[in-house]
């Protein structure tokens, strides 16, 4: 069971890559999907190992892409599940 | 619609404009990532952040301020530490924050941070290191490490380059620190700390120019200069500040070098006046309550 979860707001990342590379159990990677400024930008492909230590939403330059403990995220479930991570989102954003 | 996609729970959210989003730094620039920072030890510490205020020079760092939902001042190039000396001086209850370049806090405004520093007036001072002077195009600057190659310099720099923490030590600061952009956390908790500390700090963060300067000198991207750092930086705290240069592709030594004590300007300013006029000095409201901006009740 994920102790955390993970948002990505796709339409501001710059696909630097800092999350993807300094997420210390390995949930995102780049997807292949654009947004609309032609980046690429991550999604949880791990989201099970997610402890919502919110390390990626530190390294982001951008303010693209937070973490949170489940326990705070109990509110956010009720609502859709990952509206703004899934990479099919991203592409249908553009 | 892409605001839908803006998720309302970001917690640094409230210490943006995000009305100004995107921002204008180049993907893999450590900028943001370090503004990032700077609202997470917002939020962290106990500060009334209507107390604060922001001031930046120009340059890519000095548009922080306007990133910034707070009080916040884009002065002209060099002069944002006399902008915030004449803010603290006229306010001493604010929390005067200066964020800007090394160029622009070392070269053109050079004179006015060593002297803000002799007279230890009570300053954060945040400065972001790319090695270069980024928004004019890269040319050398005076934190641009030898063997480089610039706009200015396309054989290689050869000019001897300042040493930040051991000028900054030199000059008079009481709290002098050192992280690359890797170091999140510890950017985080050296914002935090130099909050409630009194008198003229200085951060120097080391960060990545993927477009100007790592790219010139064949670097990579701003991922490869957070893994150079990752690998590079080695913690010693209260190093001497001497031994910290920074080089091409050396070592970076990184931590909290100086964190001493002395009388700040108002301290020294209020003594002086209080042994020459005795009785005849009476100290404003303004003064007394200096004390509210630091925060030392959570620490
Ligand atoms: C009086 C004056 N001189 C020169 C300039 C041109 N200028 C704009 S930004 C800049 C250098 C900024 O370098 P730095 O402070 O290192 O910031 P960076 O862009 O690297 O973040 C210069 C020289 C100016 N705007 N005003
Ligand atoms: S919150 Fe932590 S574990 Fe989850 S994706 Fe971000 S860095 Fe990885
Ligand atoms: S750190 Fe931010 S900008 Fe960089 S890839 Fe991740 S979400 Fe995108
Ligand atoms: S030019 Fe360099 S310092 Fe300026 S925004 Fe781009 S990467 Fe950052």
């Amino acid at each position: 069971m994920a102790r955390g979860t993970v948002q990505i707001v796709v339409e501001r990342c710059k696909a630097c890559g800092f999350c993807v590379e300094f997420c210390p159990t390995k949930v995102l990677e780049l997807s292949s999907a654009f947004n609309s400024k032609g980046y690429h930008p991550p999604h949880a492909v791990n989201p099970d190992k997610c402890s919502g230590c919110d390390l990626c939403g530190m390294f982001c330059p951008d303010f693209a892409i937070y973490g949170f403990r489940m326990k705070e995220a109990k509110a956010e479930a009720a609502k859709p599940e990952d509206e703004n991570s899934a990479p099919e989102e991203a592409s249908s954003a553009s | 619609m892409s605001t839908d996609l803006i998720h309302p729970g970001n917690p640094v959210e409230p210490f943006l404009r995000t009305d100004r989003m995107p921002h204008i730094w180049c993907p893999g620039c450590g900028i943001g990532t370090t503004v990032n920072c700077f609202s997470r030890a917002l939020i962290e510490s106990c500060m009334n952040v209507n107390d604060m205020a922001i001031v930046s020079g120009i340059g890519c760092t000095g548009r922080v301020a306007g990133y910034v939902n707070l009080d916040s001042f884009h002065t002209t190039h060099g002069r944002a530490i006399p902008f915030a000396t004449g803010l603290k001086l006229a306010n001493p209850k604010r929390q005067v924050v200066v964020y800007s370049g090394d160029g622009d806090l070392f070269a053109i405004g050079g004179n006015h941070l060593i002297h803000a520093a002799r007279r230890n007036i009570d300053l954060k001072v945040i400065c972001v290191n790319n090695l270069i002077y980024a928004m004019t195009g890269g040319q050398t600057g005076p934190a641009t490490p030898g063997d480089v190659i610039t706009s200015t310099a396309p054989y290689g720099t050869f000019d001897p380059a300042f040493n930040l923490p051991y000028l900054t030590e030199a000059a008079g600061a009481v709290y002098v620190a050192r992280w690359t952009t890797f170091h999140v956390r510890q950017i985080t908790k050296t914002m935090q700390e130099m909050f409630s500390k009194k008198g003229f700090c200085f951060l120097e963060i080391v960060s990545p120019c993927p477009t100007l300067y790592q790219r010139r000198n064949k670097m990579g991207d701003g991922l490869d200069t957070m893994k150079y750092y990752k690998a590079m930086s080695k913690v010693k705290h209260g190093a001497n500040t001497k031994d910290v240069p920074l080089s091409r592709q050396g070592e970076i030594i990184v931590g909290k070098f100086v964190d001493i004590e002395r009388p700040n300007y108002m301290e020294l300013m209020r003594n002086k006046l209080h042994d020459s006029l005795g009785e005849q000095y009476v100290e404003t409201d303004e003064l007394t309550c200096e004390e509210a901006t630091s925060c030392s009740d959570c620490s």
